[in-house]
């Protein structure tokens, strides 16, 4: 199969990169890595519009895994391939050494094998494994830079994860035990038989728990801020793009969707989680005076509304998490590369430190208000198409209460974002901040590319949802 | 029959749930972070067992197998980078006491 | 039945030394028993691959990672051991007491379920499940083993450049 390219190319290329004795082996990874994040996003539209050729196999039985892909993977895979693309432009500038840079593009091309792996497999156990492969590597690669707050705050999210992951064991164990297989398609069987067990009820609470830690929903949100905040810049870019929301809110719509199903204990369940998480994120970046730190308490806000908008439990809501998870991996790695941009040039974090900048660094200041209006649902941008949808499916399940809390944090969060766009762009300019200069060439890049797609998939609404969103709801399984 | 093998399970249950207390409890009330690991590998010996007696106890034992010999792996590896950290944490701070780790912090903060 | 419940009683035990005991050393070790029980516990379950597979690698290799780290920390000197260990059993007293009450609660609650089982599998072997059913997490294994070598690469890198 194709799909298992996605996972081999970067263990055989990580194996040969590493063998041998190359000249300049720092750069040959890395345009190795941009190749494969380009060709990843070339294959996802490639299987977009041929269906067809999922199922093809060009290399016999030698390459058989089993693996499976459906619109909800297709989304997702194209998520990875432009964060994966975005972290290594950013890390350009931010790994100096040269065999730390080496590592740094060993250890992302092995996470990016993780991610792929977790979206592609359909069996319980494998999507652990490689979880557990993908959250191994961003440990690594938070602490790449040896930095003592980076290593604390990696200590703290290994030791939740590690809790996390038992618990999804433990759920795992349940399963094998109820089911006798530990394969999307029997647990699924099990539940259909009976959904009101107190075994199954134990095990799917476990599972959805320990991805409640992976994602940082609100009572287990406690590693997140300090991982995005301390880790280096292009780590946080893909922690926060694609790590926490892939381990997180993927396993979970994976899960809830093929496996439990949308029973109203779990819709609930997650519509109060969502809505909790929403409120308190919110809450949290307005009281924030680090530019990364904001950032990742609305990172925390924006992963609510996608466990909001599963937990409206149809069809529409589903369709609306997976647009959402798409528009919010891309201007959240926007937001986080001008944060990386502005902490470059000045030196500090502290959004009362700067001030004015918007006539020292033109573009990522402009590229860092396209990205908070469409993280505050501002039409045409596209952050605006999913929350309406996010909306209109919750109204539509009769949680208008839920919509209107989505809304108001909606307000909330164009109060934060804009707030901290005065505080760091406009306004007079900090005394401090007279010798910044624009950022350099391949992170002012980053951003545009990266505006040009939020933009872009704003205003090309109707062809992303024709591709990509309204597919989505043909596998929905209520 | 069925209902025989499943006591098995059943029987082993308690045990491995109050391993998991004692994992949690050391996790929750420790301040040294070697004794954190030292909880958390409870926690998976607790885990590891709970797959083998399901594996058991349905029957399933090879696959029970299959999936120890890979979490065991996976295990090391993750022990061994949180060792790492560990490690780290201490060359910087010269101690492994989350509460004195907690007050160089602070301190470092209000020097700036 | 009578030796299961032996091993699981020392289980329990030996973990419970494993986490209240002062010195880490000494954790270590029990940690490194605590596999060995297991290992005994899965053979009675008739697995005796992944129980052969526990005692090399969790028996053997967790407590020398754990030695190392302790080694390579050495934090306290005696005096702070002392008040260090009156402070500890302030914490730690509670743990067993908690551990036999829900050992007695546990003798009254007789946990069961109603769902049907699944029958059981046609003998399959290990290794064949592993190499061709489920390849998938042969590389997944490869994958992370990968990661601890870049990872320890990555963190103990300092240490060179110190000397």
């Amino acid at each position: 199969m194709l799909l298992s390219l996605l996972i081999l190319i970067p263990l055989f290329s990580v194996l040969v990169l590493n063998l041998p004795p190359l000249l300049r082996r720092a750069k040959v990874s890395f345009y190795c890595a941009l190749c494969f994040t380009l060709a990843q996003i070339a294959l996802v539209f490639f299987c977009v519009f041929n269906p067809q050729s999922i199922v093809v196999n060009p290399f016999g039985s030698l390459l058989e895994l089993d693996l499976s892909a459906d619109s909800i993977s297709f989304v997702v895979l194209l998520s990875i391939g432009i964060t994966g693309f975005i972290t290594l432009l950013v890390a350009k500038y931010f790994i100096c050494e040269q065999q730390n840079e080496h590592n740094f593009v060993s250890v992302l091309f092995l996470a990016l094998a993780g991610l792929n792996g977790i979206v592609l497999t359909s069996d319980i156990f494998t999507l652990y494994v490689f979880l557990e492969i993908a959250a191994a590597a961003s440990f690594v690669l938070i602490v790449i830079n040896r930095k003592k707050n980076a290593l604390e705050a990696a200590f703290k999210y290994i030791v939740l994860s590690i809790l996390a992951t038992t618990m999804m064991l433990s759920s795992i164990a349940l399963f094998l035990f109820i089911a006798g297989n530990t394969h999307f398609a029997s647990i699924r069987a099990a539940f259909n038989y009976s959904s009101h067990d107190f075994l199954l009820i134990l095990a799917s609470g476990l599972f959805i728990c320990g991805a409640f830690i992976k994602a940082g929903v609100v009572p287990f949100h406690g590693w997140l801020p300090e991982a995005y905040s301390e880790s280096p810049a292009p780590v946080t870019v893909f922690l926060a793009g694609i790590v926490t929301k892939t381990l997180g809110i993927y396993t979970l719509i994976r899960i809830v969707n093929s496996v439990f199903g949308f029973l109203p204990a779990i819709n609930n369940l997650l519509l109060f989680a969502g809505a909790v998480t929403i409120t308190l994120g919110a809450l949290g970046a307005l009281a924030q005076n680090d530019f990364k730190r904001i950032l990742a308490y609305s990172s925390i806000s924006q992963i609510g509304y996608i466990v909001l908008a599963l937990g409206s439990g149809t069809a529409l809501g589903l369709s609306a998490a997976l647009f959402h998870f798409f528009n919010h991996s891309i201007f959240k790695a926007l937001l986080f590369v001008n944060s990386a941009a502005t902490e470059a040039q000045t030196k500090t974090r502290n959004v009362e430190a700067m001030g004015g900048l918007q006539a020292k660094m033109p573009a990522t200041a402009f590229t860092s208000v396209i990205a908070s209006l469409s993280a505050a649902g501002v039409p045409p941008l596209a952050g605006f198409w999913s929350k309406l949808m996010i909306v209109i499916a919750l109204v539509a399940s009769g949680h208008p209460l839920y919509a209107l809390v989505a809304v108001l944090a909606s307000v909330l969060t164009l109060a934060y974002l804009l707030s901290l766009q005065r505080r760091v762009f406009f306004g007079t300019l900090n005394a401090d901040c007279a010798q910044v200069v624009e950022a350099r060439a391949g992170l002012v890049f980053a951003a545009v590319l990266l505006a040009l797609i939020t933009v872009g998939a704003g205003v090309f609404f109707p062809f992303v949802l024709n591709t990509f969103i309204l597919p989505i709801e043909k596998i929905f399984a209520g | 029959m069925n209902s025989e093998i499943a006591r098995l399970f059943w029987s082993f249950s308690p045990f491995i749930i109050m391993l998991f207390i004692i994992g949690l409890y050391c996790i929750f009330v420790t301040f040294n972070l070697i004794r954190v690991l030292v909880g958390v590998e409870v926690l998976m010996k607790a885990a590891t067992l709970l797959v083998i007696v399901a594996g058991a106890a349905t029957g399933h034992i090879a696959l029970a197998q299959v999936i120890v010999v890979t979490l065991i792996v996976i295990e090391v590896v993750v022990i061994t980078i949180a060792a790492g950290v560990v490690i780290g944490i201490w060359r910087h701070n010269n101690s492994l006491d989350t509460r004195k780790i907690r007050q160089i912090n602070d301190e470092g903060i209000s020097d700036e | 039945m009578i030796v299961n419940s032996i091993l699981l009683i020392a289980l329990l035990c030996v973990a419970l030394w494993a986490v209240m005991t002062r010195s880490l050393l000494r954790s270590a070790i029990a940690l490194a028993i605590v596999s060995a029980v297991l290992t005994m516990l899965m053979f009675r379950l008739h697995s005796p691959l992944a129980a052969v597979f526990e005692l090399s690698v969790c028996a053997g290799l967790i407590p020398v990672v754990f030695v190392s780290a302790i080694t390579l920390t050495q934090p306290l000197s005696t005096k702070e051991v002392l008040q260090h260990m009156r402070e500890r059993l302030t914490r730690f007293w509670y743990l067993p007491f908690i551990i036999v009450s829900s050992g007695i609660i546990f003798t009254f609650i007789h946990l069961s379920s109603k769902m049907p089982l699944p029958g059981a599998e046609v003998d399959k072997d290990v290794r064949i499940l592993l190499w061709n059913i489920r390849p998938l997490d042969l590389i997944g294994q490869i994958l992370i083993l990968l990661i601890g070598a870049f990872g320890i690469l990555i963190i103990f890198k300092e240490k060179k450049e110190n000397e």
